[in-house]
């Protein structure tokens, strides 16, 4: 089975359990006045919840047929070419986002950021310490500047401990 | 009308807005340029700037100036190393590379901003004067005929996802869809599919989810695909002029491209994308023999075409979007989203409620096409100078844009773990071939789209709106027909393929 089915049974999967949420649990801590509306909260997610498992089916039994195949269509990318993609980098990178996004309040923005920034270069293989540290350095102090003072957004430059 | 535009002019002209008209051409130019990055990323970006100004015309008109420069930018790309940013600029490497390759990019590229120029601002003529006509008209529909037209608006864009597309297209509309139920609605002040977090009270983040959706998979392909990021020297860039010989011979091909891609561009669904191609495919059709010739190999028809009809088409769409409310596509329905977050309601009521935003936008067209011309193309020799910034700088400041607008726009770490988990999502979804501009436009019109069908139902005490009001009816007729048909005509194709291959 091509992998737009599987993702088509998984998506199946997320409408089966909408649709139970919307059929079976979520009327029943309705207050009584508003049983009387023509409408209830779960209307609307009930007529999705159907409509999303009849598509999920189409595309899981795959009735809709393409007529030309996906490789001529340069902009997509076929996932056979998986293996020569650089998957090692690309998950590095989503960790050092999810680092990113955990480290931002306590290590404050200044640290957090150049640190990404830098580690974000090397892994995709650059070694030009210098340069990454000065641009990285520059870049955050401008967005910095932008954020806090020209948006008036606040983000703690440094770390917790230091109080600021 | 008249005085609608006096207000426009006097809202665009004023400093602020000129230099946001100004800022974002130019932003979305150097950003458009890189490519890998189209315009819905770069809008993504920078639409918790646009929102922190908190002025919604100055908003939109940053946003539009960055659309514009974002397609400018993406030609740009296409032309000088045949490396489209945008689907939408596909057609425009088809003639604008053999032509820089031949040693005339400076022509290509001129080419390229007159047709674009002239294609944005006859657009902008049509806007001024079909919006008013269709918002007029809009200003007689109740909630069962919003709903009904949101319904049609949303099949359009499944439809148009072509051939053996149509189901995952409207799999990922009613996604979006069940996505903006998620956290407390409007109407009935009660949590719904939260699962008891207390993040998900509010719902999901629309600036998250579009960063998730188009900057964050963009910025992975780039980094597992190195061949995507084709960057390095362009060359020299000389000699920007074009003779009088070329310059007429495309004045009929920008007239009719401007009119042709401006209607495609205002059905929703259909966009800039499919404007460039049929506009080439059409001016080819219709050139002399000679002429045919010449197209693929650097003909300068054959680059006007593309480029007149998809700025024509982006100008189109902002016609549904600025009238009815209902983005047609991805970057509209940003859009949408950014000025929902500023308090403004796009639709009918606009025109009538802030005439200043409605005109100031239309007006600002105009003058973003005009900086597009004189102050970018002078200066695309250097702008071009980014496209020689090497990868491992650009992919982590790029991730780390997108870290800062999802963190900006809700000032809440969570966020961005949830950007990273969709992120990973939209990835998977687009290797699978699932289109998620539908996803996007799904989740922003999912709220509106539950208010009006609850709001008939309530009218009419039950689902009686659907044939009581004819207007209704028609509309949803039309919902059905659009996605029935593209599936039924290949089916039929199929069969009478199969039956001459049998020897009928």
């Amino acid at each position: 089975m091509a992998l737009d089915r599987w993702i088509g049974l998984i998506l199946l999967g997320i409408f089966a359990a909408y649709g139970y949420a919307a059929w079976f649990t979520m009327d029943g801590s309705l207050a009584p006045f508003m049983q009387r509306n023509p409408i209830w909260p779960s209307t609307f997610p009930k007529v999705l919840s159907v409509m999303g498992i009849i598509v999920g089916l189409i595309i899981v039994l795959g009735l809709e047929k393409s007529d030309k195949p996906r490789e001529e269509n340069p902009s997509v990318i076929v996932y056979r070419q998986l293996k020569e993609f650089k998957l090692g980098q690309a998950g590095l990178l989503l960790g050092l986002m999810v680092a990113y996004a955990l480290l931002l309040r306590p290590a404050g923005f200044i640290i957090a950021t150049v640190g990404f920034l830098v580690m974000g270069s090397v892994i995709l293989g650059e070694r030009r310490w210098i340069t990454m540290i000065v641009v990285a350095g520059i870049a955050t102090g401008v967005v910095w500047y932008l954020v806090q003072v020209v948006l008036g957004i606040f983000l703690r430059p440094l770390p917790a401990f230091m109080g600021v | 009308m008249l005085e609608g535009i006096l207000i426009g002019l006097q809202t665009a002209f004023s400093l602020q807005n000129l230099l946001m008209v100004i800022g974002g051409c130019l932003i979305g130019t150097f950003i458009g340029m890189l490519p890998g990055l189209g315009p819905m990323s770069i809008i993504a970006i920078m639409i918790p700037v646009a929102i922190s100004l908190g002025d919604p015309s100055a908003a939109l008109i940053l946003l539009a100036g960055v659309y514009y420069g974002a397609i400018f930018g993406g030609s740009t790309s296409s032309i000088l190393l045949n490396a489209p940013g945008v689907a939408g600029t596909v057609a425009t490497s088809f003639d604008g590379y053999p032509m820089a390759r031949d040693g005339k990019a400076g022509k290509a590229l001129t080419i390229a901003a007159i047709a674009s120029f002239c294609g944005g601002s006859i657009g902008a003529i049509l806007l001024m004067i079909f919006a008013p006509m269709l918002s007029s008209v809009a200003l007689l529909f109740h909630s069962a005929e919003y709903f009904a037209l949101m319904v049609v608006g949303l099949s359009a864009i499944a439809a148009f996802a072509g051939t053996g597309q149509v189901a995952k297209a409207i799999m990922m509309t009613l996604l979006g869809l069940i996505m903006a139920t998620v956290g407390e609605g409007a109407l009935f002040n009660m949590p719904r599919f939260t699962m008891g977090l207390m993040d998900l009270q509010s719902g999901f983040a629309f600036i998250t989810l579009a960063m998730a959706m188009f900057a964050l998979p963009e910025a992975l392909y780039l980094v597992m695909d190195p061949s995507r990021s084709k960057t390095g020297q362009s060359g020299d860039i000389k000699d920007l002029r074009i003779t009088k010989d070329e310059a007429k011979s495309i004045a009929p091909v920008v007239g009719r491209q401007s009119l042709q891609g401006f209607f495609i561009g205002v059905l929703p669904g259909a966009g800039a994308t499919i404007a460039s191609f049929l506009g080439y495919a059409v001016e080819r059709n219709i050139a002399p023999e000679k002429e045919k010739q010449e197209f693929g190999k650097g003909s300068v028809k054959g680059l006007a075409a593309p480029e007149t009809a998809n700025n024509a088409a982006c100008t189109g769409s902002f016609v549904p979007l600025l009238t009815l409310g209902i983005p047609g596509s991805g970057t509209t329905a940003i859009l949408l989203g950014a000025l929902i977050a500023l308090n403004v309601t796009p639709g009918p009521r606009l025109m009538v409620d802030d005439p200043q935003i409605f005109w100031a936008v239309i007006i600002s067209m105009y003058i973003g096409n005009l900086i597009l011309l004189i102050l970018n193309l002078p200066l695309i020799p250097y702008i071009a100078k980014i496209l020689a910034v090497p990868r491992n700088f650009l992919i982590p400041f790029i991730l780390f844009f997108t870290l800062m607008g999802a963190y900006i726009g809700q000032n809440n770490a969570t966020e961005l773990l949830l950007l990273v988990g969709f992120g990973i999502c939209a990835t998977i979804l687009r290797f699978a071939d699932y289109p998620l501009a539908p996803l996007l436009i799904g989740f922003i019109l999912g709220g509106m789209l539950e208010d009006n069908f609850s709001r008939s139902m309530q009218l009419y005490d039950g689902i009686s709106f659907i044939w009581e009001r004819p207007m209704t009816l028609g509309l949803l007729v039309i919902a059905c027909l659009l996605v029935i048909l593209p599936s039924y005509r290949a089916r039929r194709a199929r069969a009478r393929a199969a039956g001459v291959a049998d020897g009928d």
